[in-house]
């Protein structure tokens, strides 16, 4: 009697433990899953990232706003080209930012982005950017960074979405942490008008 | 059973004495007390710190706290010690220890030394927190924990690392002893107490205790990330990094939510009982009481963000949240009509735990009221980090459980050291409580509406007046809980015996068929209960 109520209670002792072990693990898991989430759902203004375009261009046009900030811990400058453009739904679009670094060494950056509102985020698509690689910039090297994006036209007809004006997209220039052997900057061309005044 | 008996049993029932029958104790009354009394400890702690920072607040401008890292850790280290140090060791590791094995009929509980280890590693984490908040400007981090301000940028000192590992063992503690309890409650029921037939305080517990074995580890595993962001560099919550600070929003209040009604859930049970005993009537609807905890802890997990309306979640998930939120309502109705019920043709008595009940319901209904207030996304807004939010969660939560101790303390005090209490200076106690917070709390909601942030030791003069009630309030409040700790002293030493029953026909559940106070062992051979009553 003694030893089966004992053996019965360390059983449902086994298996409470292995619930509140599987919640740390879930706790853990929630990392990379929280961060799949934002990818799929473009929540907290997370931008979807996209091979090609595939949808039809649109008459209607809507501002896309350009801000750029760096972390005091770089040394960079870093801003946009073009402080707004007015782009058309669905046409693929490229704007640059120029940044220059004004140490006396390499230093690698690397950059987070999010656009504002956070809810037009599933709409906003890159199709490449410079903020998917670290960048390398030498001492006192300048460099334009590219990003091409597209706004898709269904956020004209969304109705959380159609009271948007203005998009504005939002880098943030971090040192890399550890970074080594980065790619060196990929320069793009800069578009007449848009050069680095310093 | 007598002391004659028992004492037939021979060698298995001597008492160790001294310092071994505590450190060493694998009792489940001993242990209960030791929870007890550092709850009290605790409260002790966690209550000064908060007349601390009300004595700054009682005027404008800085008259006391100059030094604001120590004004965020008071209000840290009060929000840390009364969840986890006064509330959870009282309610769960205290009363549910105590009364959770004699009113289920069963010997101790299941893993008597894992109760040992419980109990000393809440010790351990109390010690802990204090020497965190000594520690190289102690953790300001409010008890959210909130990076950027928890991180190593804007907390360096070692404080805030100490703070996270006394979370860690005090957590631990709570895990263990919910096993403990799930254990106990599910395979050590007296023959015929079927689930359905459980005192509602045994369910609370139950409910409880399976809260504590969800939401407890993600806790853990959000506080080991926020520790190896601080030292070993890693970017869970760091945006340099890839990381997301949004992210131990998510984590904190998965764990957080859970937490409140954790804390809640065990006082719910306990004014059960006491409704019941001094109506000396059944509960009312007791199978919608027992299923409408059950419904409040599952939905408990599923509404956690409406904690972070104001970190830019879509409107859709707002919308969510708010509905979700809402919901809790309904359970909470529930219990609440069921009680005033259970009053309702009752034959009542207005003995001091009865009247801690009534100021328990008081502060519920008030704090739920304003809960489905800030349960909208588009008040909570406004409200957010305001002092309206304060004074919610102290009304539902934090002074409702408190009450609820109180009821629980009066109510069983008798069965743990066989004394009455004194009468009249416990009514005296309940009254000055009752005035002094919400003297305390209900000027806070004004405070917040006109928007008064939390968290903040100076205000402009427009605040002046209230905060002045509020303070005096404060001040209420403490001269009530002195006379508290005299009436726990004068019970201790000079109380009248009590009978083992000493509510009578009302109190029907198990501990009140053991002796006054309970011996050292009990219900050794189960009580047989096929043929008994349901014992709510």
């Amino acid at each position: 009697m003694m030893t089966t109520a004992r053996s019965r209670n360390g059983k449902t002792a086994i298996l409470l433990f292995s619930i509140a072990g599987g919640m740390v693990g879930l706790a853990f898991a929630s990392v990379p899953l929280y961060r799949l989430f934002c990818q799929v759902t473009g929540y907290g203004g997370t931008p979807k990232v996209v091979n090609e375009i595939a949808v039809t261009p649109s008459a209607k046009t809507i501002t896309v706003r350009f801000d750029a900030n760096v972390n005091p811990a770089l040394a960079w400058t870093f801003k946009p080209g073009k402080k707004e453009i007015t782009v058309n739904g669905g046409v693929p679009v490229q704007a640059v930012y120029l940044a220059r670094n004004l140490s006396q060494t390499t230093t690698v950056g690397t950059s987070t982005f999010n656009v504002t509102p956070f809810k037009v985020a599933p709409y906003f698509s890159k199709i490449d950017c410079f903020c998917f690689t670290e960048q390398r910039l030498g001492p006192g090297e300048e460099a334009t960074l590219g990003v091409q994006f597209n706004v898709d036209p269904k956020i004209f007809n969304d109705p959380t979405t159609w009271d948007v004006k203005t998009i504005t997209l939002s880098y943030t220039f971090f040192p890399a942490p550890g970074a080594k052997g980065a790619e060196p900057v990929k320069q793009v061309e800069a578009p007449a008008g848009e050069k680095l005044k310093s | 059973m007598t002391n004659g008996e028992a004492a037939a049993h021979d060698d298995h029932d001597h008492t160790p004495t001294g310092w071994r029958r505590w450190l060493y104790s694998t009792n489940h009354k001993d242990i209960g007390t030791m929870y007890i009394a550092i709850s009290m400890i605790a409260a002790v702690v966690g209550g000064l710190m908060s007349l601390l920072f009300r004595l700054e607040l009682q005027d404008p401008g800085i008259q006391y706290i100059s030094d604001f890292q120590f004004y965020n850790v008071l209000v840290t280290g009060h929000g840390f010690i009364m969840v986890f140090f006064v509330v959870m060791p009282a309610m769960i590791g205290g009363f549910g220890n105590w009364f959770v094995p004699l009113m289920i009929g069963a010997p101790d509980m299941a893993f008597p030394r894992m109760n040992n280890i419980s109990f000393w590693l809440l010790a351990g984490a109390f010690v802990l927190l204090l020497v965190a908040a000594f520690t190289q400007g102690g953790p300001g981090t409010g008890w959210t924990v909130y990076p950027p301000l928890s991180s190593i940028d804007y907390q360096p000192g070692a404080g805030v690392d100490l703070g996270i590992l006394s979370l860690h063992l005090a957590g631990a503690s709570s895990v263990l002893g919910a096993i403990n309890l799930i254990t106990t409650i599910i395979n050590m029921r007296a023959p015929g107490l079927t689930m359905h037939r459980m005192p509602l305080f045994v369910w609370s517990i139950l409910v409880t205790a399976f809260l504590l074995l969800l939401a407890i580890p993600v806790l853990a595993g959000a506080l080991t990330m926020l520790l190896t962001d601080r030292n070993f560099g890693t970017t869970f919550f760091d945006v340099a990094g890839g990381g997301d600070p949004v992210l131990w929003q998510h984590l904190f209040w998965f764990f957080g939510h859970p937490e409140v009604y954790i804390i809640i859930l065990p006082a719910f049970g306990i004014i059960s009982q006491v409704v019941s005993t001094f109506s000396k009537k059944p509960v009312f609807g007791y199978l919608a009481m027992a299923y409408a905890m059950i419904a409040i802890g599952f939905v408990g997990f599923i509404v956690w963000a409406h904690h972070m309306y104001t970190s830019g979640l879509s409107v859709d998930a707002r919308a969510y949240f708010v509905s979700a939120t809402l919901v809790i309502a309904v359970p909470t109705g529930v219990k609440i009509f069921s009680w005033l019920a259970t009053m309702w043709g009752g034959s009542l008595e207005f003995r001091t735990p009865m009247l801690f009940a009534f100021g328990f319901i008081w502060l519920f209904v008030m704090g739920g009221v304003t809960g489905v207030a800030l349960a909208n996304a588009g008040m909570d807004i406004a409200f957010h980090d305001t002092y309206f939010v304060v004074a919610h969660f102290h009304y539902v939560m934090a002074i409702a459980a408190v009450y609820a101790m109180f009821s629980g303390f009066y109510y069983w005090i008798g069965k743990m050291s066989g004394r009455q209490y004194p009468r009249f200076l416990a009514k005296l106690h309940f009254w000055t409580f009752f005035i002094g917070v919400n003297v305390l709390f209900l000027p806070q909601h004004f405070l917040g509406m006109a928007g008064m942030p939390r968290r903040i030791p100076d205000y402009p003069d427009a605040y002046a007046g209230w905060n002045y009630v509020s303070s005096i309030g404060a001040y209420f409040t403490l001269m009530s809980t002195v006379l508290f700790f005299y009436i726990v002293r004068k019970t201790l030493t000079s109380g009248e015996k009590v009978a083992d029953n000493q509510w009578g026909e009302g109190a029907t559940t198990l501990e009140w068929k053991v002796d006054s106070p309970a011996p050292f062992h009990t219900h050794e051979d189960p009580p047989d209960m096929n043929a008994k009553q349901a014992a709510e």
